[in-house]
């Protein structure tokens, strides 16, 4: 398959009043031609910052520190703000997470669609807000023509959502990236949102960058999923990988305190113990270590490598080395791994 | 929107006709009369006088007439300014102080936005802490020393304007720019406020997101969004501006009404007062008024009769 856009050893700092934040520390990923790749973890696992080094739509304070962003092989982060501008909005555009406060309080929802096409496209206004029109009724706006001219107080929070969709495909882009665009909604228009992306995926062939931590609908969507914690991924692979064969302790938790068809009312929510690494001062090791019920020696003092475990699936754990003792995951992870088998997978490195 | 227009002016003629009779009654609490001050009067004389006028009557009589008066559009005739009708008198004088309040508040508010503006683009950079600087100075230096300072420069040293006169546009330039400090000030410091918020919030990063220039996100989308709060403080302030000159007029010799209404204050010249009281309200419930409309058209989600859906 074609890597339409690749990060490579992404490292992004923010400048605070306490110190200098790392809040990404060496990200690596790509994304093939018409998939869905899904980035997930907790709040303030640097998902968000991630997709937006892509665009390059950092807070002032944060800088791209090392890494490349290659867009067909091109690095993007060689391109000056202007050229930038070319980009966005055109071949990369974005979801945003809050529908309620993304528009533009005091323009009509018409321009507002149609703007990008006419920043990046030679056409009439007329055209464009033609279009726009034709583009609201493809993202499910009952009645386009008529609220055309209709400001985002006027539409309830879902079709706000479908709007700030409209605004991100009206380019047909390459590239969607989708920061927790259900995040912000409740789960009846959720479902509907991911069938309206899938959708469109379709019916425009994108390519989509799906940033969440709701695993949920990462299952709904995705075709690989990447996990990601403390500035760092920790393991992607095939959404059967990482739901059914995941390796690292951290997506076993995150996979655990996901409920599922067999939870019953009166049971737990399962959750991971601890918080977070402060990433003011990151740790030497595995930032995940300390949350970490399998962590070994060596945990505190090296950060693991990537280990392969099949052909597209990669995990960065100690426990992947061929001297790490064997390890019993939580029965609900074994559980899956029989799933796993009867999804014809092999698990061969445990 | 024409009827609610129509309300608004409804409610204006009542407005003014309560300052009127509030006004009115306060005004008969001050002590003296209209001619305290003459002495050469016998006591005889006085009574006579006062006749003339009508004040020897009750208060509550006086008070009908003059509302009575008012209806007909009839304000009295000045006690003190060689008994000219106060109509006459307002309208004589008003055309110079509302020309310079009008001024001073274009410049002031045109300044202050740009002001305001940039120093929230350049946010926490020298051009921030200068506009700062100019916003608090225009705040804090009065006026009339503002007046004295520009006059001193500008026309006694550099003779590039007249000091006092009151003739063409020329003249007019400096009693604006003394007066255009505080709207400026004000202003920017709430412009610099909001759009801080603004640039920051999500549909600004939406706008930057669609590939608009960082000049196209702030003049299509964040100046607009910033100028709603900015609207509000401008009615008040446009009144204070144009009512407030007094001082300003006097140092440039500007035959505008400050002078009058003060003076027919201290001399308790009856009708004077309660004309330019009530012209004053009426200027401010028209400028709210404009300042209501003007925010419906800046913001849609307060424009009016659209029957928004929350």
């Amino acid at each position: 398959m074609d890597k339409i856009l690749e990060v490579k050893n992404l490292h992004v700092d923010f400048d605070t009043y306490n110190g200098v934040v790392h809040a990404i520390r060496g990200v690596d990923f790509h994304l093939n031609a018409g998939e869905t790749l899904a980035i997930v973890g907790e709040s303030g696992s640097g998902k968000s910052i991630t997709v937006r080094s892509i665009l390059q739509l950092l807070a002032k304070n944060g800088t791209i520190s090392q890494g490349e962003v290659l867009y067909h092989g091109d690095d993007l982060l060689q391109r000056s703000d202007k050229e930038m501008d070319k980009l966005r909005g055109n071949k990369i555009s974005m979801i945003f997470q809050d529908p309620m406060t993304s528009l533009d309080p005091t323009m009509t929802i018409g321009k507002q669609v149609a703007e990008p096409l006419l920043i990046h496209n030679n056409v009439s206004k007329k055209d464009a807000l033609k279009r726009a029109e034709e583009v609201l009724r493809l993202v499910g706006i009952p009645n386009p023509k008529a609220r055309m001219n209709d400001y985002p107080h006027q539409f309830s929070g879902g079709q706000r959502q479908r709007i700030v969709i409209a605004i991100a495909i009206v380019n047909y882009p390459e590239i969607l990236i989708a920061d927790e665009p259900t995040t912000a909604l409740d789960v009846t228009v959720q479902a509907q949102i991911i069938d309206l992306l899938k959708e469109l995926q379709q019916k425009i062939g994108t390519s989509i960058i799906f940033i969440t931590h709701d695993l949920g609908v990462v299952a709904g969507i995705a075709d690989r999923v990447a996990v990601m914690y403390a500035g760092r991924l920790v393991e992607y692979g095939s959404v059967n990988d990482v739901f059914y064969n995941p390796q690292h302790p951290y997506t076993w938790g995150l996979l655990d305190s996901m409920p599922t068809l067999d939870t019953s009312e009166s049971d737990r929510l399962n959750s991971i113990p601890g918080t977070p690494p402060n990433l003011l001062n990151p740790p030497k090791g595995d930032a995940f270590a300390p949350r970490n019920a399998y962590a070994m020696a060596i945990d505190e003092e090296e950060q693991p490598p990537f280990f392969k475990v099949s052909k597209h699936h990669y995990a960065a754990t100690w426990l992947l080395h061929p001297d790490a003792p064997k390890v019993t995951p939580p029965a609900s992870i074994l559980k899956r791994y029989e799933k796993f088998k009867t999804l014809g997978g092999n698990v061969e490195n445990v | 929107m024409a009827k609610y227009i129509l309300k608004r002016i409804l409610y204006l003629f009542l407005t003014l006709f309560i300052i009127a009779t509030i006004t009115f009654f306060m005004m008969k609490m001050l002590p003296g009369t209209p001619f305290s001050n003459e002495n050469r009067m016998s006591a005889e004389q006085l009574k006579i006088v006062k006749a003339q006028y009508g004040l020897d009557q009750s208060v509550f009589v006086q008070y009908v007439r003059y509302i009575g008066g008012l209806l007909q559009g009839n304000l009295g005739t000045s006690f003190q300014f060689n008994n000219e009708p106060v109509t006459a008198l307002i309208g004589q004088r008003i055309v110079p102080s509302m020309q310079i309040g009008a001024q001073a508040m274009v410049v002031g508010t045109i300044g202050g936005i740009l002001l305001g503006a940039i120093a929230a683009i350049r946010k926490n950079t020298w051009v921030d802490t200068l506009a700062t600087f100019i916003s608090i100075l225009g705040l804090s230096i009065p006026s009339f020393v503002l007046a004295v300072l520009l006059q001193f420069y500008l026309a006694y040293k550099w003779k590039i304007y007249p000091v006092a006169l009151w003739d063409n546009f020329q003249s007019s330039v400096l009693p604006t720019l003394a007066l255009s400090a505080l709207p400026l000030g004000t202003v920017a410091r709430f412009m610099r406020t909001e759009m801080v918020d603004v640039l920051s919030s999500d549909y600004i990063e939406l706008a930057k997101s669609k590939g608009n220039s960082n000049w196209k996100v702030v003049t299509k989308h964040a100046l607009r969004n910033s100028l709603i709060p900015v609207v509000t403080i401008i009615g008040p302030m446009a009144v204070s501006v144009m009512t407030g000159s007094m001082v300003v007029e006097n140092i440039f010799s500007i035959p505008g009404i400050g002078e009058q209404f003060v003076k027919s204050i201290t001399t308790n010249d009856y009708p004077t007062i309660m004309g330019l009281t009530i012209f004053y309200s009426f200027l401010l419930i028209i400028v709210y008024l404009i300042v209501d409309i003007l925010y419906g058209l800046i913001d849609p989600r307060i424009r009016l009769g659209n029957g928004g859906k929350e």
